[in-house]
């Protein structure tokens, strides 16, 4: 089987090469050169943000700003608010009726709710992947292609490209390289995700935005998943929604705790596991409650 | 061990016994349907034997009839006393056949009863012959003598194989008779109308002869071809006529009545007596055939159903052409963009009961609104040319598949937003975070995935559809159209004009007919084609929705 490993390799590229190296560099970086949340880049700032669904608010002023290319996880019981937090920086709440938002989400200093905003345009840049695999039921190849195609981008040459670029970076070229043009519907939960990480990043979005995305999957496509966000923030600023603490611990820079609405706490991912300011994040992380 | 009442109710075992007999009572029923008309209309095109016998009238005296026995059937002693028939006191049912005697232009009927005592010795004579011809019905009788040119050729045992070989000659004159009526003289007749309807127009532009000399003329060279082109013909058809009816046939009844009959007239001959089985099964299968493949003859008695079939089929595949978008747009936007509250779900709930509205009120608003506002505007607009004869302003097939598109609509909005409804939210997000628009997604993701549950409305609308007639009988349908809606003559699909169906034909043959007994069976073999086309139709619809599901298959994603 040298075929798979000799041919189709495109030399160079943008590709996300290294494959092993990936969690060494990572770790390197967070030892290296450390930056205080405050010294990072900022890619998104949060301010004064509180959201309304009818009459009941889901979200209590929040007001707090994310570095770019870092991975920031947000962690709270259920009900807590963070999937709806997350939902807020592609304006994907737009979609459920009644909900009214206060305050501002810059994106680059541009206020996202702004009326000049074009939402297509904005979740072009503000790309997400829901909890459950979502594919179309196209071919792995359209299913890739179809936000380049949205995008106006229809010749062969260039979606070939792209197309195998976003794959390689989601860690699935290999795998279905050989079988771009069967039905998506067909590949196993993890490559599903997989999958629909890579149509994301085939439009070459700023932000990532996770939502649990290995809480439907098995251990080993959970840890497949784990590794491609540490291959990705090279790239894109990552925000995740999840459950699980020892993921949040494992992947991001920098940790949000909310709880009820609020953010309760916010800060370096270490610091935060293992010596928290509030009350109720210690709570939370040794277990207490949630 | 006795199990009580009680518990074998609570076991279930009774609502088990009663739902399969619902389910065994419909099927039986299906079934009995289905075979019922298939026996009745199937076994009309057997060539049944020709009995001969002796009839025994009350006074005594007696006749010689010849039929086939088409009804056999016990009547009641009383009965026929109180009609004046003489029986025996111990006698308490006769058996009674109604025989198809033919010869219509002889006796003036071609069905007569005939009680099985009075008909002394029956017998089955191996030279009778039918000659099916295309007026006057069947004849049947003894082959006399064969005449060529008013001359006898041939007598007796020679005469039926003279005659095969006369009948092929006449057979084939025939077919290039229909061939340049049809055909030739049909194109030349739909261009002469066209360059009147083209000539009037201008006229009615304010041309003159006068005034636009080179137009006029240019329609008058055209008009002097297509004259001398039917001259042409004229004259080919002439001299083929002229062939036709150089030969007859004499032959005489089983009472002695001699007929001489062109041979022009006769479709075909059989000697039923002498036939075996293979060539009974053969004959059968070319009847089937005429009956499926050929034009009516004789008021629809006789001949074949086709353009009834090309009527039924081409007006349903168009009304699926106009209900299908206009049925998916409508619930796209009712479902998708239509805000969801108290004016929608009005909206909903009056669609779903315009599907519960009698036909023949779909009928009536298709004759009032469809043909006579809309038709005579497209007539007063684009049609003067033709006035006072309407083009669009009357019955046709355009506005009979409008008709049933709007009686179907409801059914195609229903299925649809059925269909939409179903789709994940999961999906929508997906596309819509990929920066697609609403529209986009729609397009791209959402009615792909959905165009199962179209095509299950399109199913249903068509099997509604095509079995309807009341409502046609009001905007489109007649007993019997000169010509087939699409054919070789521009434009091709003549939406404008009237045309056959099957739904109706089975009406107009069975209860319009002037001939009952021998339209008859007719109606179940119409009927029979009629399911079939129906069930052929759906299965091709079933086949297309598979192959959608197929692709858009996983819907619990």
């Amino acid at each position: 089987m040298n075929e798979s490993t000799a041919t189709k390799e495109q030399p160079g590229a943008s590709a996300s090469e290294p494959k092993t190296h990936a969690i060494d560099m990572s770790a390197l970086n967070r030892d290296g050169q450390k930056l205080s949340l405050d010294q990072e880049e900022k890619c998104l700032k949060v301010d004064d943000l509180s959201l309304f669904y009818g009459e009941k608010q889901a979200l209590h002023n929040i007001s707090f700003e994310i570095p770019k290319k870092r991975v920031t996880a947000f962690i709270g019981p259920s009900g807590c608010g963070k999937s709806t937090l997350l939902r807020c920086f592609n304006r994907m709440n737009d979609l459920v009726d009644g909900v009214r938002i206060d305050g501002e989400i810059q994106l680059d200093g541009q206020n996202i709710f702004d009326k000049k905003v074009e939402v297509a345009d904005l979740r072009r840049r503000v790309g997400m992947v829901f909890q459950k695999p979502n594919p179309f039921p196209k071919s792995i190849y359209e299913n890739v292609a179809y936000g380049l195609r949205i995008q106006g981008i229809n010749k062969k040459r260039v979606l070939d490209e792209r197309v195998e670029w976003a794959l390689k970076g989601a860690a699935l070229w290999d795998e279905v390289k050989d079988r771009l043009q069967e039905n998506a519907l067909g590949m196993s939960g993890g490559q599903q995700q997989r999958l629909v990480i890579a149509r994301t990043i085939a439009v070459e979005p700023e932000v990532l935005l996770l939502d649990e995305p290995a809480s439907a999957l098995d251990p080993i496509s959970t840890l497949k998943i784990e590794e491609l966000i540490y291959e990705l923030k090279s790239k894109f600023t990552i925000v995740i929604v999840t459950h699980n603490m020892q993921q949040a611990a494992r992947v991001s820079d920098y940790t949000a705790f909310m709880y009820m609405g609020n953010l309760v706490e916010y800060g370096d991912t270490d610091t935060l596991f293992t010596n928290p300011t509030k009350k109720q994040t210690e709570d939370y992380i040794t277990g207490r409650y949630g | 061990m006795r199990i009580s009442t009680k518990d074998w109710f609570k076991s279930g075992t009774p609502w088990v016994w009663l739902n399969a007999g619902a389910v065994s009572i419909s099927v039986i029923m299906v079934v009995g349907l289905l075979a019922l008309i298939a026996v009745r209309g199937l076994e009309h095109f057997w060539p049944a034997s020709v009995v001969e016998a002796d009839l025994l009238a009350q006074d005594g005296s007696r006749r010689v009839i010849a039929g086939e026995i088409v009804q056999t059937e016990d009547v009641s002693a009383i009965q026929l006393i109180a009609s004046g028939v003489k029986l025996p006191a111990d006698v308490e049912f006769a058996k009674r056949y109604l025989l198809k005697v033919g010869n219509r232009d002889v006796t003036g009927s071609d069905f007569a009863w005939a009680l099985e005592r009075t008909m002394e010795n029956p017998r089955y004579p191996e030279n009778m012959v039918v000659f099916e011809r295309r007026e006057w019905g069947n004849f049947y009788g003894y082959l006399e003598a064969v005449k060529k040119d008013g001359n006898i050729i041939a007598t007796g045992d020679e005469a039926v194989t003279q005659l095969t070989e006369l009948m092929e000659r006449v057979l084939d004159i025939h077919d290039d008779i229909y061939a340049i009526e049809k055909g030739e003289i049909g194109s030349i007749n739909h261009g002469i109308e066209r360059l009147r309807l083209k000539e009037r127009g201008l006229e009615l532009d304010g041309y003159t002869k006068d005034t636009a000399p080179q137009k006029f003329a240019e329609i008058a060279a055209k008009r002097a071809e297509f004259d001398a082109q039917y001259e042409d013909i004229q004259a080919r058809l002439a001299n083929l006529y002229q062939q036709f009816s150089r030969d007859s046939l004499v032959a005489s009844t089983v009472d002695g009545h001699q007929v001489e009959i062109d041979l022009g007239k006769v479709v075909r001959f059989y000697q039923p007596n002498q036939m075996g089985l293979t060539e009974k099964v053969g004959f059968y299968f070319a009847k089937l055939w005429e009956f499926v493949a050929d034009d009516p003859r004789e008021a629809n008695t006789e001949g074949g159903i086709f353009p009834a079939i090309y009527g039924t089929v081409l007006m349903v595949l168009l009304m699926s052409v106009f209900v299908t978008p206009f049925g998916v747009v409508a619930a796209v936007y009712l479902r998708e963009y239509a805000k969801q509250g108290v004016l929608t779900r009005t909206i909903r709930i009056a669609v779903n009961n315009l599907a519960g509205v009698p036909s023949i009120v779909y009928g009536v608003f298709g004759l009032g609104f469809f043909i006579y506002f809309l038709g005579d505007e497209i007539d007063s607009l684009f049609f003067r040319e033709a006035m006072p004869s309407p083009t669009f302003g009357t019955p046709g097939l355009l506005w009979a598949s409008l008709t049933l598109a709007l009686l179907t609509v409801p059914v195609v909005i229903v299925a649809t937003e059925e269909g939409l409804s179903r789709i994940p939210r999961s999906v929508r997000e997906g596309s819509l975070a990929l920066g697609a628009t609403k529209f986009e997604t729609l397009w791209r993701i959402i009615i792909p995935m959905s165009s199962p549950a179209m095509m299950t409305g399109l199913i249903l609308a068509v099997a509604r559809a095509a079995g309807e007639v009341a409502p046609l009988m009001l905007v489109g349908v007649v007993k019997l159209a000169p010509s087939l809606p699409l054919d070789g003559n521009y434009p091709f699909l003549h939406l404008d004009q009237k045309f056959m169906h099957l739904g109706f034909h089975i009406y107009d043959v069975g209860f319009q007919s002037p001939n009952v007994e021998a339209a008859r069976p007719l109606v179940y073999a119409t009927a029979l084609l009629l399911v079939m086309v129906i069930g052929a139709l759906n299965l091709a619809s079933v086949a297309i929705r598979n192959r959608l599901r197929e692709k858009y298959k996983a819907l619990e994603v």
